[in-house]
């Protein structure tokens, strides 16, 4: 008796994944002079030393494409290192800036629009210089919390994100996900997801294999009726081209 | 430290009474003290299949209520001394049952009990929240077919964001699979799900499969529960499901159709 006793089913795993959401500040570039953002970097850690030391950090190049300047990622993650910061994600590079991070290490985060959206929570993030055309309200409005989730999502359950939303577990039928910005689910899809629920129309619906119940982009949708058995059980991507939903496999 | 076990399902009449009384009595003959707990309150049946059903003085309810000790209402089970049965209620409602006054009732039991089998009640009301919230471990016992499939996966849910633990930040529950009343004949059939169908909808781990059999309700008419009746299929499912949430590696059984004799031998297709 007393060795059964012991027999025990349950072990602690060894390895866990675990859903959490996190904040990470975001730290927008407006220039690509490394003198000046150093210069920046300086004056900003200054205010917080506590704040910045060894924080993570988004790099968001978005402004910087989209005023057609180029940039040296090694130098400015190096320039950041050199600060303690300590960057984890790049967001809205182009291809060649994506694959550069990604060689050092860091992965691309979905670029976020710039949609404002009320129900975001107050952003963290480091202007460096003054915005090209200043849009104050736009960019306090901008959500940069991307949520994860590593368990299934039940039937029955609801999953919001103010930002982008990366599931990687199943999704069941009769649950919901939800997000301001893209959905990526990296496993099997067969409940309802909505992205850009607060009408970002350049969100995305990306999974590894479709079966859902119902996909809707800024309020464009599909049910499951309508898929066509071309896409059905496949990985695709889901995005809207002047309010039409396309789905299209990957 | 009692480890806590709730026999759950969402969907209504798909064998967790039957589930709970048989793996209480096989934890039980393993040599483990066991109680298992009737949390169908107004509808009990859990004494019936234990076949006990004329030994009940005071139930579950009636120790919440602190009209009757444990001791007084605990019914020792006459084939295997290891093994309390707690009755539910036949004439209270179901909101006799308080958070509080369960988790009183559980703290007291892990004082002196290994396991504890909880029965839980079908739905995701009340009561079957009670049955499952201060669990260590859940069997959830699901028959193959959709709807059962589908109501499974929302108690699953529920169990990740409603229970103690989850409520506490502690390590969730740790969910097993029990496929109850699989025929691998109507699964051929195209009429029920596979057990690969099932297992990769819920994506859960498979303790065992309990195949449809007469055995079941012979058994429950007699008040014996079935894995006490070691000739039959289910019966020797449930020992396999005990064996293996002990611990041991024994390999799935009842899967698949059961070969036919000589003659079906020389007719099998391929
Ligand atoms: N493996 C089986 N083979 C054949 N019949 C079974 C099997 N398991 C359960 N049954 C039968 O199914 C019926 C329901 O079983 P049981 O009472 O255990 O289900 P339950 O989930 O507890 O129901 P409820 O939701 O009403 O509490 C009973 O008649 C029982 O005999
Ligand atoms: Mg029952």
């Amino acid at each position: 008796m007393s060795k059964e006793s012991q027999i025990h089913p349950y072990h602690r795993p060894d390895l866990e994944f675990k859903s959490s959401s996190l904040s990470v500040p975001v730290l927008v570039l407006g220039t690509n002079d490394l003198s000046v953002i150093e210069q920046q970097l300086l004056l900003k850690i200054k205010q917080a030393p506590d704040f910045f030391r060894y924080s993570p950090l988004i790099i968001d190049l978005q402004e910087l494409n989209k005023l057609d300047l180029n940039l040296d990622l090694t130098d400015v993650i190096a320039q950041l290192r050199k600060q303690d910061l300590l960057p984890i994600g790049i967001r809205g590079g182009t291809q060649e800036q994506n694959q550069a991070a990604l060689k050092l290490g860091i992965p691309k985060m979905s670029a976020q629009s710039a949609t404002a959206s009320p129900q975001a929570k107050p952003v963290q993030k480091l202007p460096l210089e003054p915005e090209p055309e200043p849009e104050p309200v736009k960019n306090e409005a901008e959500a940069t919390v991307t949520r994860v989730i590593t368990q299934p999502v039940r039937s029955g359950q609801r999953i919001y994100s103010h930002g982008d939303l990366i599931v990687l577990a199943q999704v069941s039928a009769g649950a919901e996900i939800m997000a301001e910005g893209n959905i990526h689910v990296y496993n099997t899809l067969r409940g309802r997801a909505l992205a850009g629920v607060q009408g970002d129309t350049e969100a995305r619906i990306f999974c590894s294999d479709l079966q859902a119940e119902l996909i809707s982009i800024a309020g464009n949708y599909k049910i499951s009726e309508d898929l066509d058995s071309s896409v059905r059980n496949k990985p695709v991507q889901i995005y809207l081209n002047e309010l039409a939903l396309i789905i299209k496999a990957l | 430290m009692a480890r806590i076990i709730v026999v759950t399902s969402g969907k209504g009449g798909v064998g967790k009474t039957t589930t709970s009384a048989a793996i209480a009595m096989g934890l039980a003959k393993k040599g483990h003290k066991t109680a298992v707990i009737d949390f169908d309150v107004g509808l009990r049946n859990l004494d019936l299949i234990l076949g006990c059903e004329r030994r009940v003085v005071y139930d579950f309810v009636n120790v919440i209520n602190g009209e009757a000790s444990l001791n007084q209402a605990l019914i020792k089970d006459k084939r295997c001394n290891q093994l309390y049965i707690l009755p539910a209620s036949q004439t209270r409602d179901k909101d006799a049952l308080t958070v509080e006054g369960v988790g009183r009732v559980l703290e007291e039991l892990s004082k002196d009990f290994k396991y504890i089998v909880c029965d839980s009640p079908a739905g995701i009301e009340k009561g079957a929240h009670l049955a499952m919230y201060f669990a260590d471990d859940a069997f959830v016992v699901t028959n193959p077919e959709v709807s059962s499939v589908r109501d499974s996966d929302r108690m699953l849910g529920i169990m990740a964001s409603k229970s103690k633990r989850a409520e506490n930040n502690e390590e969730p529950i740790k969910e097993y699979l029990l496929l109850t009343r699989y025929s691998p004949e109507r699964v051929k059939l195209g009429e029920m799900l596979s057990v690969e169908d099932v297992q990769e909808i819920l994506s859960l781990h498979l303790l065992g499969v309990i195949p449809e059999s007469k055995s079941v309700l012979n058994a429950s008419n007699s008040g014996i529960p079935v894995i006490l009746d070691d000739k039959s299929d289910a019966g020797q499912a449930y020992e396999d499901i005990v064996a293996r949430y002990l611990g041991e590696d024994r390999p799935h059984r009842f899967i698949d159709e059961e070969k036919k004799g000589i003659f079906g031998k020389l007719f099998r297709s391929k």
